[in-house]
C-alpha cells in the first residue's frame, strides 16, 4: 500500500521522539542540534534547487494559454489567461500566488447516463488548499512569538485575530482546526477518490501525513499533554539567538513536535513541497505568450555562429550539388563549366 | 544562470524573510522571567510543574464551577484552606498582577481575558484614589 510506508514512517518519528525525550542527551541532540541542522538544509537546499532551476534555460515562449490571445484589435482578447507583456504576467502570477487560481479552474469530468461525458466545476480542491496554505502561514507567524523577544506587534495582531473566539482556555485557535480539517479533506480526497488513489504516490501522503502529524501534536501540547510555555520559549528562543539553553521540565509532546517539524524542513528541498518556491518559476505561467511580436533568440546560442542562409549554403556546395545532379537555384558559371 | 536579475533578489527576499527570527531583536539582552514568589507560602494548591503548565485549566474549571454551578467551597491543599477565586484565592498570596501574572504572560505573548472582568490590585487602587 503506497499510504502505508509514509503512515508506518510518521509514526517511526513519533517513537523516536517519544523515546529521545525521555534521555537527556538526546534531549539535546532533538531539541537543539536536529532544528539546527534542519533549518540549514531547508535554507541550503531551498536556494540550492531555485539556482539549479536558474541555470535551466528556457529556450521556448511555452506559457500554457486558456484564452484568446492579442491579435487584431477588434477579436476580443483574455489578458490574464494569455498575457502579452510583464504587466499582465504580475496579473497572473499573482493570482496564481495568492489566489490559486489555477485551482478554482479545476474541473470534474462524470458520465452520466446515455452514455453521456459531462464536465462540470469543482471548486472543493481550491477552496480547502487555499484554507490549509493560509491557515498554516498564520499558524507559521503565530510561531515567532517563541522565537522573538520583545515580540513584534503583528505577531501579536495575528494572535489575538486567530483566538479572537475566546473559547477555553488556553484560547482556541481557529486556524488549528482548519488547517485539521483541510488537510484531512486532501488527504481523504487521494485516499477516497479512486482516479486520485491510482495516481497517488508515498511522496504525496507521506507530507499531508506529516503536516496532519505536526497539527495533532501540536494541538496536543497544548490542551491534553500540556507543556511549561516559559521553558519552550527559552529552549526556541535560545535557538533563535544562538545562545542555546535546554531548560529542565520539558513534555515529552515537545520533542515529538520538534522532530516532526525538523522532519519537515530537512524533507522541504527535497520533495514536491518545493512548489512554495516552484511557483513562482513556473514557465508556463510566467511568460508571456507573445513570440508573434517578439523575436525570441535561444540563450544557448553561440555568438560567433552567424545566420548560414540558403542562398549561402549553395554558394558553398554548388559544384557538389551540380555534380550530384541536385537542382540548384543558380547554375553554375559557364566559364568554371569549360574548364571541366 | 538565467533571469539571476530577478531570481537573486527573489532568493534574497526568502533568506531574509525566512531568517527573520534571527536577526530580529539580535543582540538584545534575553531575560528569562522571573515572577515575585509569595511570602510565607511554600507551595499552591498543586505541584509547582503542574501549576507551571496548566493553571489555566485550573482557573478555567473554577470559574465554570462558581459561576455557573455556584460549588463556592473551598479548596484544601497541604493542610491549608483556599478559596476558589482568582482574586481572593490566587491573589491572595500572588498579591500582584503586575509582578507576577504578567511576568510569563507578556514574555510569553498570553493575553487571559480574565482582566475583562476582573481588576489587579494596582488598578483597585488607583480607582479608590481617582473617587
Amino acid at each position: 500500500m503506497k499510504v502505508l510506508y509514509p503512515f508506518i514512517a510518521v509514526l517511526a518519528l513519533v517513537a523516536v521522539a517519544l523515546v529521545g525525550s525521555q534521555i537527556s542527551g538526546l534531549q539535546y541532540l532533538l531539541g537543539i542540534a536536529l532544528p539546527y541542522l534542519a533549518f540549514a538544509i531547508f535554507l541550503g537546499g531551498f536556494v540550492y534547487r531555485v539556482l539549479q532551476w536558474a541555470k535551466t534555460p528556457v529556450p521556448f515562449r511555452i506559457p500554457t494559454t486558456c484564452g484568446q490571445g492579442k491579435s487584431l484589435s477588434w477579436i476580443k482578447r483574455d489578458p490574464l489567461d494569455c498575457p502579452n507583456n510583464k504587466l499582465e504576467v504580475a496579473g497572473r502570477m499573482f493570482l496564481e500566488i495568492f489566489l490559486f487560481r489555477s485551482l478554482f479552474r479545476n474541473t470534474k469530468a462524470e458520465i452520466g447516463e446515455g452514455p453521456q461525458l459531462s464536465y462540470g466545476s469543482s471548486k472543493y480542491l481550491w477552496l480547502f488548499g487555499i484554507l490549509f496554505h493560509y491557515s498554516f502561514l498564520v499558524i507559521i507567524l503565530r510561531h515567532l512569538r517563541l522565537f522573538t523577544e520583545p515580540i513584534p506587534l503583528f505577531v501579536k495582531v495575528i494572535e489575538f485575530g486567530d483566538g479572537i473566539l475566546q473559547l477555553g482556555a488556553p484560547t482556541i485557535y481557529q486556524t488549528d482546526l482548519v488547517l485539521l480539517g483541510a488537510v484531512a479533506f486532501l488527504l481523504g480526497r487521494r485516499l477516497i477518490m479512486p482516479q486520485l488513489r491510482y495516481i497517488s504516490l508515498p511522496a504525496d501522503y507521506f507530507p499531508l501525513l506529516l503536516i496532519f502529524a505536526i497539527a495533532v501534536s501540536g494541538i496536543l501540547m497544548r490542551w491534553v499533554f500540556r507543556v511549561d510555555i516559559i521553558a519552550v520559549k527559552q529552549l526556541t528562543d535560545g535557538i533563535a539567538s544562538f545562545s542555546p539553553v535546554l531548560p529542565d521540565g520539558i513534555g515529552a509532546m515537545f520533542f515529538v513536535h520538534v522532530v516532526l517539524v525538523c522532519t519537515l524542513l530537512i524533507y522541504f528541498p527535497f520533495s514536491k513541497l518545493m512548489h512554495m518556491g516552484g511557483v513562482f518559476l513556473s514557465p508556463t505561467r510566467n511568460m508571456s505568450n507573445n513570440s508573434r511580436a517578439v523575436r525570441h533568440i535561444n540563450p544557448w546560442n553561440d555568438p560567433n555562429i552567424k545566420p548560414h542562409s540558403y542562398a549561402d549554403y549553395e554558394d558553398e556546395f554548388r559544384e557538389f550539388m551540380v555534380e550530384a545532379g541536385l537542382p540548384v537555384d543558380k547554375e553554375l558559371p559557364p566559364a568554371e563549366k569549360k574548364e571541366e | 544562470m538565467y533571469d539571476g536579475a530577478k531570481i537573486i533578489p527573489g532568493l534574497i527576499i526568502f533568506v531574509v524573510l525566512a531568517t527573520f527570527a534571527i536577526w530580529y531583536g539580535a543582540g538584545d539582552v534575553k531575560q528569562v522571567p522571573k515572577p515575585e514568589k509569595p511570602v510565607g507560602y511554600t507551595n499552591c494548591v498543586k505541584p509547582t510543574q503542574e501549576m507551571k503548565e496548566s493553571h489555566m485549566t485550573l482557573l478555567n474549571q473554577w470559574r465554570d464551577e462558581v459561576i455557573r454551578e455556584g460549588k463556592r467551597e473551598q479548596v484544601e491543599a497541604g493542610g491549608k484552606m483556599y478559596e476558589k477565586s482568582l482574586q481572593n484565592g490566587c491573589m491572595h498570596c500572588h498579591t500582584s498582577k503586575e509582578k507576577f501574572c504578567d511576568v510569563c504572560h507578556s514574555y510569553a505573548s498570553v493575553r487571559p481575558y480574565c482582566w475583562d472582568c476582573h481588576m489587579s490590585a494596582k488598578k483597585i487602587k488607583g480607582l479608590e484614589e481617582a473617587i
